[in-house]
């Protein structure tokens, strides 16, 4: 791990200007992906800014029926959180299938939106990687891309988001919330994650010296709510492919709304609104959960070892859908 | 030259261990073969208007991780104070240092086990201010005034955690490296599951009904065994959750 500096903020504020006043500065919170990064060289901070005991760690109702979340609420706190599970059963759900018990106490929600790709090359300092190093070269292209994006990917990059957490922010419709020297902005979050595009390395619509201090949830959404991760472990593992839904259904099996968001196929939380205005109103079964998919996969490509995402997000789909 | 074998033990190996396995066989030469110099050019264009952006105009950039280089300074010494296992400490320590370091190098308590040091396996598991923790991802300066609880302040030989009692009594390892972790874990677990949080096998997310099996184990996959422990590791917590050892 390379040498670094460290402050603790006196407020959001401050920590802010200092990550603007600092070349080469971090918001460190969780740490849990931060410091992994570190010790690989992959992140070589000079200077740390701890953003942690700043009162952004509470969960807190909002008059018009949402709920705000503090930056550094743990994501075990989050999925345990009486309201979350509850009205947003979609984002307990999703932080519960990530990492473990122990990283759920200390990654933040924050942080969790901020996670860098676990692309192994990326990860591998001796491997050319555009994100870590623009104009290098992708090396999961033509190499070991069984994790990889199948949608939303580039030639410079074909990493994917590695969070499930965001994924259930996506489909909920979530804003975040950020300070810096120009004040306060909230970001939608469909805005919020970048596509590789010619720039892997900018992952996020933050600017320099910009801090998340929460993220706002709208009033609740009707219908089923339902996280399924595909994975090859039963626990412990990131997605294969993921899909966040809320599934609103009358009883005669006619679908009123269908919302859908999809984890582990492309750069950013994945979702069209063209497939889910394919199901609204459809019957539900076999054949508009193949339309929703051909749409949700439309110029979907594998690159190899990866192959295997696209039919298997089609059938994934599906049996949400039929359990919906 | 890459082979179809180190392919295939490429993939395996990344099937087996997904979220952070370094590539061990890929060619670069081999695989980037297209394109290389465009997308340098690219690239030095990109980051040409990235540094003129910064320099001259005060817009808003978009915060790319790309830092410039800038030379590696002398470590930074700061003091951290913590209460470990009751007893109030003071050290001095490199701001990189983790609280796994400190517990191991600077209290010489060398229960606690580094396996991975990158918040895999488990093996480092400590409660800090009550909370199940990956002590090699947490770094000591950020944890200043809190209290840790190691596997020596759980229990002595003498007066035994139940946890520890219960892991002896089930024989809940063999070699033992990663056993102060699945202890620490474990209790800090049955803390959780008497909060009422639920975990990826609840079924219903307002009422998690009984810690079953299929819950121990869904709440203790943070803890890797290379022995394959685990049928026992989970029926001493078992044990202890149900109240059958002192």
């Amino acid at each position: 791990m390379k040498t670094f500096s460290y402050e603790r903020a006196s407020s959001p504020q401050a920590a802010a200007d200092a990550a603007l006043a600092r070349v080469g500065s971090r918001f460190i919170a969780g740490g849990t992906n931060l410091l992994d990064l570190m010790k690989v060289e992959v992140e070589t901070p000079a200077h740390l800014i701890d953003v942690n005991r700043l009162g952004l760690d509470k969960i807190e109702s909002l008059p018009g029926g949402g709920v705000r979340i503090g930056a550094t609420v743990r994501n075990s706190d989050l999925a345990a959180d009486q309201r979350i599970r509850k009205d947003y059963a979609v984002l307990s759900r999703a932080l519960l299938s990530g990492a473990s018990g122990q990283l759920r106490n200390k990654a933040t929600t924050a942080g969790n939106l901020l996670q860098r790709t676990r692309c192994s090359y990326f990860y591998d300092i001796s491997k050319p990687c555009n994100k870590r190093t623009p104009g290098a070269g992708c090396s999961a292209i033509g190499g070991v891309n069984r994790m990889h994006a199948i949608v939303g990917a580039s030639q410079q990059c074909i990493a994917v988001h590695p969070s499930d957490m965001a994924v259930a922010m996506r489909v909920l419709d979530a804003e975040v919330e950020t300070v810096s020297a120009r004040g306060r902005r909230v970001i939608p979050i469909a805005d919020f994650h970048r596509l590789p595009g010619n720039t892997p390395e900018i992952e996020t619509s933050l600017q320099r010296g910009e801090m998340i201090t929460a993220v706002l949830l709208p009033p609740p959404v009707p219908g089923r709510h339902v996280y399924r991760k595909v994975r090859d472990r039963a626990s412990y593992a990131f997605a294969l492919v993921s899909v966040a839904a809320i599934i609103d259904a009358a009883s005669d099996g006619r679908i009123r709304s269908a919302r859908m968001a999809f984890g582990g196929i492309a750069h950013q939380p994945w979702r069209v609104t063209a497939a889910e205005q394919a199901l609204a109103g459809a019957a539900m079964g076999p054949s508009s959960a193949n339309a929703a998919a051909d749409r949700v996969l439309a110029g979907a490509q594998g690159y190899g070892h990866n192959d295997f995402k696209i039919p298997l997000l089609r059938g994934t789909l599906t049996a949400v859908l039929a359990e919906a | 030259m890459k082979t179809d074998d180190d392919e295939a033990l490429a993939s395996r190996l990344e099937r087996l261990w997904p979220e952070r396995m370094p590539d061990m066989s890929a060619n670069l030469s081999d695989a980037v073969p297209v394109k290389r110099r465009t997308v340098v050019q690219a690239g030095a264009a990109l980051a040409t208007v990235q540094l003129t952006g910064c320099a001259t105009t005060p817009e808003p950039q978009l915060a790319g991780f790309i830092d410039p280089p800038m030379p590696e300074r002398p470590p930074t010494m700061m003091p951290v104070s913590l209460k470990v296992n009751g007893r109030n400490v003071r050290v001095t320590v490199d701001t990189r240092t983790t609280v796994l370091d400190v517990l191991r190098e600077n209290l010489a308590l060398k229960g606690s086990k580094k396996g991975c040091d990158h918040g895999q396996c488990g093996a480092c598991t400590v409660l800090i201010e009550g909370r199940r923790t990956n002590a090699c991802l947490s770094l000591a300066v950020m944890h200043d005034g809190q209290e840790i609880t190691t596997i020596e302040g759980l229990g002595t030989p003498e007066r035994l955690h139940p946890m520890q009692a219960a892991f002896l009594q089930r024989d809940g390892f063999q070699c033992g490296y990663c056993t102060p972790g699945q202890i620490c874990s474990s209790v800090g677990m049955l803390a959780e599951v008497k909060l009422g949080m639920p975990s990826h096998v609840t079924r219903d997310l307002q009422a998690p009904g009984a810690l079953s099996d299929e819950e121990i184990r869904e709440r203790m996959s943070g803890n890797l065994c290379r022995c394959s422990a685990y049928p026992r590791i989970v029926e001493a917590i078992r044990d202890v959750a149900e109240g059958r050892t002192s």
